[in-house]
């Protein structure tokens, strides 16, 4: 199958060279199932809808996000996968026109109920997006901690932090010797582990993640990965990936959304290895096989 | 019969440097067309700047060179004629200093006071005002930038006036002690902080216009990023839209401060022309050179008129140098934020 005259410098290929997504899936890691190491319910949708104007794109999505886990979205694109992230930190109504229904609870509480304070929101559920984004006017080290400066909190010991940060986010040794460098100065793989370290500083419980590694090259993707796999234990991580070998190495579950031409909808959740394997919906075999999409 | 896999080269071949080929791209008919009338209209701007430069130069050699270092150092206008009524250019004095420091005060007052009010007015606009009342505003201030400037003089003269008196006191009360807010003559009306105010709101469009165009394009990755990490729309604001804006804004600002240098007939209606250096901004006595050639053109004879031409090209090379410095200002300040 695989080519012997290949040199073998596709790093992933090489060290994974799977033969079926459900393989890389169930050889990933031990699985964690609710109750069992995972930290309780981190975050729950229960019958989000969306609309741009008056086109609904989303119908009646309801998750469970535990906590310490990661969960990846999978789908075509134009089924309201970005969307549904959007509306789990507010990030949604940025758009005009645009407008929800039903409810987001973090620790049982509704974000979008009547007199909550938005921005408390988005420091509890972190985001990080498609297109690396450091601020260009900032140093690598300001860029880390401009969260703390944009929200006004106050941290004792700002080196710890940023060193702390930098690491989890794997990008510690590559930046220690220029933190005054300027966030534009590093390589597109580096700024998105800079924004995944920018994000990891305000210490959030949830962290949404847009398609992290679309704009990436191979290498920068897979180290994006391990910082997932690390962050995981101590988080609730929820993926938007078009990657479907991504979807497979780095979560636990796995949700397939799909539109028909209509709203996006939810068409199947569970572990990834039975995504990957054993579908439930005939439409999701379809998607994780590459039959269409 | 040895073959060698596609795209690679041979093992053996022998790798030399080889000649650099010549590339070249041979325009089109059309392609040409374009770019000669491009590049004439490109040129045509400057060779009329070129051409107003020298016949200012050619019209005031005569004065600058009688009058040498005088003519910017002094502050003495006086026109000496002979017995026989001809202008004696080695007897009269020209000396602009006070009309170009005045036109310095005026212009820098006017961009102390606008830049605040324009870079405020321009964020209301991009990020507060609600959609139909943004559209009414933007209207009319992109109509005030276009008003004729002597209404803005007479608005000066009938409405500023009679209240700067007021103002002037108060300033003078609290702020004495700065040497700027020195008041010795009790002299309030037809100031330069009258002329600065009213030139100020003549440059506040402009200032607002390039501002409010600048923010409007702040990517959104990075207003989202803000967002996302729990900003307020202010410590948005402040972390990304200013540090993106900022070059725009000084770019504006130096556009407000050319406008403001070679305002004429605005500042001739709300100034005291007075040949002597005053610094005190709110005695009535100042000075501005477009003014002043404008006050004395009529009647002027032709040495003055040469005298006067003189003027204008002091004025021309104050304003081209003012607006390169901001130049390097701006090119210095402005990656950053980019």
């Amino acid at each position: 199958m695989i080519n012997p005259n290949e040199d073998g410098n596709d790093e992933m290929e090489t060290k994974t060279t799977p033969s079926s997504l459900s393989d890389v899936a169930n050889a990933t890691k031990a699985r964690k199932q609710p109750g069992s190491g995972a930290l309780g319910v981190g975050l729950e949708a229960r019958g989000i809808h969306a609309w741009f104007g008056d086109k609904l794109v989303l119908r009646d999505i309801s998750l469970d996000f535990w906590s310490g886990t990661v969960t990846a979205l999978i789908g075509p694109s134009g089924c309201g996968k970005s969307t549904f992230i959007r509306t789990l930190n507010r990030m949604h109504e940025f758009i005009p026109g645009a407008a929800m229904a039903g409810e987001v609870l973090l620790n049982g509480q509704d974000i979008y109920e009547q007199g909550t304070d938005v921005t408390k929101i988005r420091l509890k559920v972190g985001m990080v997006f498609q297109k690396p984004n450091p601020f260009p006017s900032m140093t690598i080290a300001d860029n880390v901690l401009a969260g703390l400066k944009l929200a006004q909190l106050k941290t004792e010991n700002k080196d710890d932090l940023l060193e702390e940060c930098l690491e989890r986010a794997g990008l510690w040794n590559e930046v220690k010797d220029r933190l005054n460098a300027y966030g534009g100065s590093l390589s597109g793989g580096q700024q998105q582990r800079l924004c995944i370290a920018r994000s990891l500083a305000v210490r959030p419980e949830v962290l949404l993640m847009d398609e992290p590694c679309s704009a990436l090259d191979p290498g920068s993707t897979l180290k994006i990965e391990e910082t997932i796999q690390h962050l995981s234990s101590s988080m609730t991580i929820i993926i938007v990936t078009h990657n479907m070998q991504q979807a497979a190495r780095v979560s636990d579950y796995t949700g397939f959304f799909l539109s028909d031409g209509g709203p996006g909808e939810l068409v199947e959740v569970g572990p990834t290895s039975e995504i990957f394997s054993r579908p439930k919906d005939t439409r999701t075999e379809n998607y994780v096989t590459g039959r269409f999409g | 019969m040895t073959t060698t896999a596609p795209g690679a080269r041979s093992a053996n071949s022998p790798i030399s440097t080889p000649v650099k080929r010549e590339i070249t791209t041979k325009p089109r008919f059309s392609d040409k067309v374009f770019r000669g009338v491009a590049t004439a209209g490109g040129l045509s701007s400057l060779v009329i700047l070129g051409l107003i430069l020298i016949f200012l130069g050619y019209q005031g050699f005569q004065v600058l060179r009688s009058e040498g270092f005088g003519f910017i150092t002094g502050s003495n206008w006086q026109v000496m004629q002979d017995n026989a009524g001809n202008t004696d250019l080695a007897a009269s004095t020209f000396g602009i200093a006070a009309m170009l420091i005045g036109t310095l005060l005026c212009a820098a007052m006017a961009v102390v006071i606008a830049v605040p009010i324009s870079v405020l007015c321009a964020l209301y606009l991009t990020f507060y005002a609600p959609q139909l009342l943004k559209k009414i505003m933007v209207a009319v201030i992109d109509l005030m930038a276009a008003f004729p400037s002597i209404l803005f003089g007479m608005w000066g003269f009938f409405i500023l006036m009679p209240h700067v008196e007021y103002w002037g006191r108060l300033i003078h009360k609290y702020f004495s002690w700065i040497p700027l807010f020195k008041m010795e003559i009790p002299v309030f009306t037809r100031s330069p902080f009258v002329a600065g105010v009213v030139l100020a709101i003549m440059i506040i469009p402009i200032i607002t216009s390039v501002s409010r165009e600048i923010f409007s394009q702040t990517p959104l990755d990075r207003v989202q990023a803000a967002y996302a990490l729990g900003a307020t729309r202010w410590s948005m604001i402040r972390a990304v839209v200013i540090p993106y804006g900022r070059s725009g804004v000084v770019g504006g600002a130096m556009l407000g401060l050319g406008r403001a240098m070679g305002e004429t007939v605005a500042v001739y209606t709300v100034l005291n022309l007075v040949y002597q250096i005053n610094w005190h901004v709110l005695i009535g006595a100042g000075g501005n050179v477009a003014s002043m050639i404008l006050l004395k053109f009529g009647e002027a004879g032709p040495t003055e008129t040469r005298a006067l031409m003189a003027a204008g090209l002091v004025l021309f090379l104050l304003t081209l140098l003012v607006n390169s410095i901001a130049n390097t200002i701006v090119s210095r300040t402005g990656g950053k934020g980019r």
